[in-house]
C-alpha cells in the first residue's frame, strides 16, 4: 500500500469536510477498499473512517431508513426487512461469506467496484477504468463473468453486489450529504454505465457521502424473492441474479419490480420486461416475452452468451415461483 | 486507546497500512491466526472482533481501536482447551492445520449468529423466530473458510459434537 493518513469522523458534517479532495477515500468496513489499496489499484492520500456515523435501522413514517454504515448482516437480520422486504434479506445473505456481511456496510456494498480480473491486475492489464484510454483487455480476453447489457467498448465490467440488485427493484433512495449539502437520488440513478469514460462509476462529486437508504412501503414486496445463478453454491459472485415482486390480481399481473444482477455494468433494473408484464396473464408466456423483452437488446462477447439464455431461464423461473405462491 | 487482544491491551501500530492480520502475527507474534489468501478469500484469517467474526487481513488494525479482539490463542482457559479445540481434535477436523485457526474462531462466531437468530441464505423461513442448525445451514454458514485438504467433513462434525444441542432442539 502506499502511504496514507487516517482519521475518524465524529459527524456527518465533519466527514464531508475531511472528504472533500479527490485523493480521499471513505472508509467502512474495508472489504474492498483495503484490497484495492493493498493491489494500488486505489491509493489514496487519506482515509476518513465513517463506520461511526449513521448505523442505525428507524422506522420514519412508512418508510423504512438504514443508516449507510449499518453492517449487511444487521439489514439482512433486521426484523422490518425481513418482514416487509424479504427479496433485501434474501440478496444480502446470498453474497459474500458471514465474515465479510458482519464487515461489509451498506454504503461500502453500494460503492464497491467490479471483481473484473483486469482491473485488479494493475501490473500486467490495460483499463479503462484504472487509466482512461489504456484499452481494455477483457472485450478481447476471458470475459466469462463480464457484461450482456449496458457495456460499451471502453468497458464491459459487472456491478458484483447483490444488495443493490434489490435496492433496484424496490426503487430505494440514495440520501447524500455533500460539499452543497443533503440530497438524495434514486439507487437506479446512482451508478453511470461506463460509456466511454467507465472510470467515472457513479453521479457523485467528490466529498458526497451516502448518509442512509430510504425505502418506501411496498405491500408487493412481501411476495418478493432473489434468485442467484454461480458457479458454486455459496461465497461466489453471480453469473445471473434475479430480484423480483409480484403481484398477481384475477390472473393477471397487477404489478411487479423485476431487476438484474451479474449482467450489466450497474444493478440492472428490468423497465421493458416489467412494462410488457403489466395486465399480462401472470403465467409462463408472458414471463418469457417479458425476460425477451429485457434480452433483446443484450449483445453477447466470446465467453458470456450463455448468460443470455441463463437470465430468460431465471426470470421465467423467478417469476412463476412467485405467481405460484399466489395461485 | 488501546486495542485489547485476548484480554490484553496492546499499542496500535503507528503506521495505519498494517493490517489487522499482520499486527498480531508480526507485531505481538500471536502466530494462531494464518495468512492464506491475504485478500478476504480464504476465512484463514478469521478472529472474533467483540465476538463477531471477522476476516482480519481485509482490516486495518486501527480501524479496531477500542475494540476487544479474541484469537484462537485466547480460546484455551487454565491448560484446558477450548472444547471446539478438543472436538477438531477428537474428530480429524484437520490434516495441514493452516485453515484451523479460522475455521475455529468462525464455528465460534457462526454459534452466536445462530443464537442471536440470524438467517443464512438456506434458512427456509426468514420468519422463524429461531434457526435450526441443520447440516444444511451449518454447511452454508461456515462456507467462508476453506480448507484444501477437504477435512470438511470432519469439521462439520466437530462443530455437531460441541454445539449439538442447537441441532437436536429441531428434531
Amino acid at each position: 500500500m502506499t502511504p496514507f493518513s487516517y482519521s475518524r469522523a465524529h459527524d456527518a458534517a465533519e466527514a464531508v469536510a475531511l472528504g472533500g479532495d479527490a485523493a480521499t477515500r471513505y472508509l467502512g468496513g474495508g472489504t474492498n477498499l483495503v484490497d484495492l489499496m493493498r493491489q494500488t489499484v486505489e491509493t489514496p492520500d487519506r482515509l476518513v473512517d465513517v463506520t461511526a456515523l449513521s448505523a442505525e435501522i428507524e422506522a420514519r413514517g412508512e418508510a423504512l431508513w438504514i443508516g449507510a454504515a449499518v453492517r449487511n448482516t444487521a439489514v439482512a437480520a433486521h426484523e422490518a426487512v425481513r418482514t416487509r422486504y424479504p427479496l433485501l434479506s434474501r440478496a444480502i445473505l446470498a453474497g459474500a461469506s458471514a465474515q465479510i456481511r458482519n464487515m461489509a456496510t451498506v454504503a461500502g456494498n453500494i460503492l464497491q467496484r467490479t471483481r473484473c480480473a483486469y482491473f485488479y491486475d494493475d501490473e500486467g492489464a490495460s483499463c479503462n477504468k484504472r487509466h482512461p484510454g489504456e484499452g481494455c483487455d477483457a472485450i478481447d480476453g476471458f470475459n466469462r463473468m463480464h457484461a450482456i447489457l449496458g457495456g460499451s467498448a471502453s468497458c464491459v465490467a459487472t456491478h458484483p453486489s447483490d444488495m443493490c440488485v434489490a435496492l433496484a427493484a424496490l426503487d430505494a433512495t440514495v440520501h447524500l450529504r455533500g460539499q452543497g449539502g443533503e440530497r438524495s437520488v434514486a439507487l437506479t440513478q446512482l451508478h453511470r454505465l461506463p460509456q466511454d469514460r467507465p472510470d467515472l462509476e457513479t453521479i457523485l462529486r467528490p466529498g458526497d457521502l451516502i448518509t442512509a437508504i430510504e425505502l418506501a412501503p411496498l405491500p408487493m414486496a412481501r411476495n418478493s424473492l432473489y434468485r442467484k445463478v454461480r458457479d458454486r453454491s455459496s461465497y461466489a459472485f453471480a453469473l445471473v441474479s434475479v430480484a423480483a415482486a409480484l403481484e398477481v390480481e384475477d390472473g393477471a399481473v397487477k404489478a411487479v419490480r423485476l431487476a438484474l444482477g451479474g449482467v450489466a455494468p450497474k444493478p440492472w433494473r428490468a423497465s421493458l420486461a416489467e412494462q410488457a408484464l403489466i395486465g399480462k396473464p401472470a403465467d409462463a408466456n408472458s414471463f418469457h416475452a417479458a425476460a425477451e423483452a429485457e434480452l433483446e437488446a443484450a449483445r453477447p462477447l466470446r465467453d458470456n452468451g450463455f448468460k443470455i439464455e441463463l437470465a430468460r431461464r431465471a426470470i421465467v423461473a423467478t417469476l412463476s415461483e412467485l405467481a405460484g405462491d399466489q395461485a | 486507546m488501546p486495542i485489547i487482544v485476548n484480554g490484553t491491551e496492546q499499542a496500535l501500530p503507528d503506521d495505519p497500512r498494517v493490517s489487522l492480520l499482520d499486527f498480531l502475527r508480526e507485531h505481538l507474534h500471536l502466530s494462531g491466526t494464518k495468512k492464506g489468501c491475504d485478500q478476504g478469500a480464504c476465512g484463514a484469517c478469521t478472529v472474533l472482533v467483540d465476538g463477531e467474526r471477522i476476516l482480519s487481513c481485509l482490516s486495518l488494525a486501527i480501524q479496531y481501536e477500542g475494540h476487544e479482539i479474541l484469537t484462537v490463542e485466547g480460546l484455551a482457559s487454565e491448560g484446558a482447551l477450548h472444547p471446539l479445540q478438543q472436538a477438531f481434535v477428537d474428530r480429524d477436523g484437520l490434516q495441514c492445520g493452516y485453515c484451523t485457526p479460522g475455521q475455529i474462531c468462525s464455528a465460534i462466531g457462526m454459534i452466536g449468529e445462530v443464537r442471536r437468530g440470524v438467517p443464512s441464505q438456506m434458512t427456509p423461513d426468514l420468519l422463524a423466530a429461531r434457526v435450526d442448525l441443520t447440516h444444511d445451514e451449518l454447511r452454508e454458514r461456515m462456507s467462508g473458510n476453506l480448507c484444501r485438504c477437504g477435512a470438511h467433513n470432519g469439521i462439520v462434525q466437530a462443530i455437531v459434537d460441541t454445539y449439538g444441542e442447537q441441532r437436536r432442539a429441531a428434531e
